[in-house]
């Protein structure tokens, strides 16, 4: 089964996707059947991830692998988070930014998004 | 008697009153720059380097196929540094802060050791003046140990009193060093926002029972009405004693900015830093190393 997170400022498929991995405010979870049904939706907050002075992006990896996420959706990915969710077997896809997560989610479903090979933001920022 | 030049503030002048005591001081001494995020006492001093040494942690580098996944390597770690995706142990050396407690846990001795460079300390003279500093390798969060590495090299037992210009602000190095000092001269900036800073250091070194005296920095500069006064009563009602002030004048701005020590100007600014010397002296008469 594909798990999809999205990070996301709020709970629903009408939030806009939080353009950051790490300390993303909590991540749409979208679980895809095999058989290519209707995802099911769920939240989970990252609220922890967010006051952490560094490392943020492997907490929040860390979060994400235990909740069995299998591809990332989201705004910009430092080089320590992309390393972990590599270590993680996560697929990540970026520039995801300034759309709602529904439309995120929409995108990828239908194929218009590729998974990336190489992280697009310094550390720390 | 190991005396630390430090400030609350960024730029209040630490490193001019340091390079300034050390062209004044009567006695033969040690200058030491433990600003070692950005390092400049050299700029005035002129040291002749001697000897560079390269200073590293030891830190977790890979975990070999040894490791039974079992994570106490990650619970134990307090600063992130490993972490366990489903049943993938990973290390980030990058945060390690070198306690080595992973080490100590791993049962299955699967942790391999790396090293983590953090920065250089070198050591030489000015003269008479034996001179030591540090500088963190660009990169590097962490500096208390490099700090504590270029500390330990000063001599214990030394007639010679140690000047040592700290690092900014009232976080882990400049508490680092202040640990290491008998006493502390507090370089003030009398502007709203250098009193801010000037309050936080007196709160930070008060606390560990260092000796303290307060010299202002920029005085009666235009537009900052008030500002020397209102230091000047804070010191006063915290029994901080005032050992000298240094005014605000495009003189000295042009001299610093050329790399020139202020005393060397002219023999009223070399009489204004004897006095101050000659204060602080007095100042901490009775203080002894150890």
């Amino acid at each position: 089964m594909t798990v999809i997170a999205i990070s996301s400022e709020g709970p629903t498929l009408n939030d806009a996707v939080d353009p950051r991995y790490g300390r993303a405010g909590g991540f749409i979870i979208a679980k895809v059947p095999e058989d290519g049904g209707e995802p099911t939706i769920s939240y989970l907050d990252n609220g922890e991830a967010q006051m952490l002075p560094q490392g943020a992006g492997i907490v929040t990896t860390e979060h994400l692998a235990n909740a069995g996420v299998t591809v990332v959706l989201s705004g910009y990915v430092g080089p320590k988070a992309f390393e972990a969710l590599e270590a993680a077997g996560i697929g990540v896809v970026q520039d995801m930014d300034k759309m709602s997560t529904g439309e995120a989610l929409k995108q990828f479903l239908d194929g218009r998004c590729s998974v990336a090979s190489s992280p697009n933001h310094a550390s720390g920022q | 008697m190991r005396i630390g030049i430090a400030s609350g503030k960024g730029g209040a002048g630490k490193t001019m009153l340091a390079a300034s005591l050390h062209s004044v001081w009567p006695t033969q001494h040690i200058l030491v720059d433990c600003d070692v995020e950005a390092p400049n006492l050299h700029f005035f001093a002129h040291p002749h380097i001697d000897q560079t040494w390269t200073v590293t942690l030891p830190v977790p580098q890979a975990v070999t196929e040894a490791c039974s996944h079992c994570g106490v390597c990650r619970d134990i770690c307090r600063y992130g540094a490993i972490a366990k995706f489903g049943q993938n142990i990973a290390v980030f050396p990058d945060l390690c802060h070198g306690c080595g407690g992973c080490f100590a846990v791993c049962q299955e001795k699967a942790l391999v050791t790396g090293t983590r460079e953090l920065g250089r300390i070198e050591q030489g003279s000015c003269g008479d003046t034996a001179y030591f500093s540090g500088c963190t390798r660009v990169g590097e969060v962490m500096t208390p140990p490099l700090l504590r590495k270029l500390l330990a090299l000063l001599p214990e037992q030394t007639p010679a009193d140690v000047i040592v210009d700290c690092p900014p602000g009232v976080s882990c190095p400049a508490v680092t060093v202040a640990r290491r000092v008998d006493a502390m001269v507090l370089v003030a900036d009398p502007t709203p926002f250098g009193y801010a800073d000037f309050c936080l250091a007196y709160e930070a070194f008060h606390a560990l029972g260092l000796p303290l005296a307060c010299v202002l920095n920029r005085c009666a500069m235009p537009g900052n009405e008030g500002g020397d006064e209102k230091l000047k009563t804070f010191c006063q009602t915290h029994g901080i004693p005032v050992a000298g002030e240094v005014p605000f004048t495009r003189e000295a701005a042009h001299a610093l900015a050329q790399g020139r020590l202020l005393p060397e100007l002219s023999p009223d600014w070399r009489t204004r830093f004897e006095q101050l010397c000659a204060n602080l002296q007095r100042i901490f008469g009775e203080v002894q190393h150890g």
